[in-house]
């Protein structure tokens, strides 16, 4: 695949689009997302604003890419979504909440926490071990039919 | 630092990660997930591995962005390195298996109106509430 330049500097802008509201929403600090899921102790659920303003926009946007049918730099838009609601979708998801709501930090606030707190990069060594334990575990990326 | 002004930061914030995801899509024709964009550097070679590296480098920049206009970013990272290992590895093995985080189920997939998503989203918010739960029983 050749380098497009309209695919590089679209990847470079939407990844500080991205940084810059993580920063701004306070998503990027443990410590909120810790007290946004906190709702048995001292609750602030101001983060939920987090995905109520994401959402809508994300909405729009992917109407507009459907409605061109293909992508600016050229190439196919992905494929209608799964359906399937199976085991491994929904064990994933667990595990991942585990480990957010014990650290308070998912990936992308990772890969910013670390520049202000260093700790962060043995967050991120550890989750990239995660992945490449996953990929070793099931290498074979299809759902077992008795999952589900 | 009162409730509102944090909802207002948050929905602002979050309208910019929306953009984001969109132009991501409009421009590029991908999903913006950034469990999808790591693994997809750590593991075999992607096709699109410069975009999926430029978008992940973007994000630190991004939030050296906002420090820089006088944005407040002081993350306050209190687990302990015990914890940091073990919710790594959870963070990392668990969005590969169920192939999504934050992100890629919570803003992208909803926004497609994926049922997958939408299921993903709701396990990984009450098992993070409930993991916060018990850590404030021990």
């Amino acid at each position: 695949m050749n380098a497009n330049p309209l695919r590089l500097v679209g990847a470079l802008g939407c990844g500080l689009l991205f940084g810059f509201g993580l920063a701004l929403s306070r998503m990027v600090d443990p410590a909120v997302v810790r007290g946004f899921l906190d709702v048995t102790g001292d609750w602030d659920p101001s983060l939920a604003g987090v995905m109520a303003g994401a959402i809508p926009v994300t909405f729009v946007f992917y109407r507009i890419a459907a409605r061109r049918g293909r992508a600016l730099a050229g190439g196919a838009l992905p494929p209608a979504p799964e359906r399937t609601i199976d085991r491994r979708l929904v064990g994933g998801a667990l595990l991942f909440g585990i480990g957010w709501g014990l650290v308070g930090l998912c990936p992308a606030p990772a890969l910013i926490a670390w520049l202000f707190q260093p700790w962060a990069l043995l967050f991120i060594a550890a989750m990239v071990a995660g992945m490449a334990i996953q990929r070793r575990v099931l290498r074979e990326p299809v759902a077992d039919p008795a999952c589900g | 630092m009162n409730i509102v002004h944090n909802l207002v930061l948050a929905v602002a914030g979050g309208a910019l990660i929306g953009l984001a995801a969109g132009l991501f899509m409009l421009i590029e024709g991908r999903i913006m997930g950034a469990s999808s964009l790591v693994a997809g550097l750590v593991g075999p070679v992607a096709t699109m591995w410069r975009e999926n590296a430029l978008l992940l480098i973007g994000l630190p920049l991004g939030a050296l962005l906002f420090a820089a206009i006088g944005g407040a970013v002081a993350p306050h990272l209190a687990a302990p390195p015990l914890a940091l290992v073990v919710g790594g590895l959870l963070v990392g093995f668990g969005t590969r298996l169920s192939a999504g985080c934050t992100s890629g189920h919570g803003v992208c997939g909803n926004a497609r109106l994926s049922p997958r998503s939408m299921a993903a989203t709701a396990a990984f918010m009450l098992a993070g509430m409930a993991a916060v739960a018990l850590g404030r029983l021990v």
